[in-house]
């Protein structure tokens, strides 16, 4: 089982995304530079947080074009799993892997805080070791998190079960006061239609140590270690 | 040849920012102003070539790159010599 991490040039979460696998759940974990091409030996793609190309032009518009995402999306179309994590999610809504959009805030802050998020899809290979309706506490840090879709494309996501998590209030409600960003339908973190690819605004790697306060993220990469040890869903 | 590209966010698109600079004109005095939307203008620098070439190119490089339909609009113009 290997984990690549993929760092762009303005990339600032791949170190905690490696250490998380390396150093937590001491799983065997590269850092991958974008102009790699060749990723076959890896099981998972990571697409850390951060500002690739400084966000020019748009979150993710650049990186988009990077050597490594054409083989990202072969490894994707594979079947193999992709997370993209903040400005991740952001560049494969460009590339493509997901759809919909990020947009500015709708109160034009950059916010950094802990936000509760409901998981509202437990049946993917990132999410099967919650509970559905499962309540956890998941830093976001971002200026552009606001998750735009337009109504055809929605009704195809809930249609297709790709919405992964939401914002929600402590106990779970899903409310437009617990939305942070404008976020459509609180969306915070959505699937592909066959489940291998996920995006999401909120860091899970930066709550998986008790250390540093928090470990709800840890979770995510439990349940995909255990989806690939087990090569299939229970 | 020179192009101009002007990329703008689609209708129904929330725009924090451009209501900011409208409550910033407000604050100003400017209480004739109803609304704001901010966009880009990208300046582009070519190769001479046919216009009909061009337009095509730059088509292309708006759908590829310089825009993101799900979010923004663009149309450009190009300029003679």
């Amino acid at each position: 089982m290997k984990f690549g991490v993929v760092v762009f040039p303005g990339s600032n979460c791949d170190i905690d995304c490696y250490k998380v696998l390396s150093n937590v759940l001491k799983k065997d974990v590269d850092y991958v530079w974008h102009d790699t091409e060749n990723i076959e030996k890896y099981d998972v793609i990571i697409l850390p947080g951060g500002f690739s190309y400084g966000d020019y032009l748009r979150c993710g518009a650049i990186a988009r074009f990077s050597k490594i995402m054409d083989s990202v999306v072969k490894h994707a179309n594979k079947g193999k799993l992709v997370i993209g994590i903040c400005n991740g999610f952001q560049i494969l809504t460009e590339v493509g892997l997901l759809p919909g959009a990020l947009i500015r805030n709708n109160n034009l802050k950059f916010i950094c805080k802990t936000v509760p998020i409901r998981v509202e899809n437990n049946t993917t290979p990132f999410t099967l070791n919650c509970e559905k309706g499962q309540v956890i506490n998941i830093p976001i840090a971002h200026g552009e998190g606001n998750y735009f879709i337009d109504e055809e494309g929605l009704a195809q996501l809930e249609k297709n079960n790709q919405i992964v998590f939401r914002y929600c209030s402590e106990e779970g409600l899903i409310d437009e006061k617990s939305n942070p960003n404008g976020s459509v339908k609180n969306i915070a973190g959505i699937c592909n239609k066959a489940g291998n690819v996920l995006g999401m605004m909120p860091h899970p790697e930066r709550a998986s140590e008790l250390l540093l306060g928090n470990e709800d993220g840890l979770i995510l990469f439990k349940s995909i270690i255990d989806y690939l040890e087990r090569g299939h869903f229970e | 040849m020179k192009a101009v590209v002007y990329v703008t966010l689609k209708k129904g698109i929330s725009d924090p920012q451009g209501n900011a600079v409208k409550e910033a004109l407000d604050s100003l005095g400017y209480r004739e102003v109803n609304k704001v939307r901010i966009g880009k203008i990208i300046e582009l620098e070519l190769e001479d070539m046919d216009k009909e070439e061009a337009e095509i190119k730059i088509k292309e490089m708006c759908e590829k790159l310089l825009a993101n339909t799900v979010m923004e609009k663009y149309s450009f113009e190009i300029l003679e010599g």
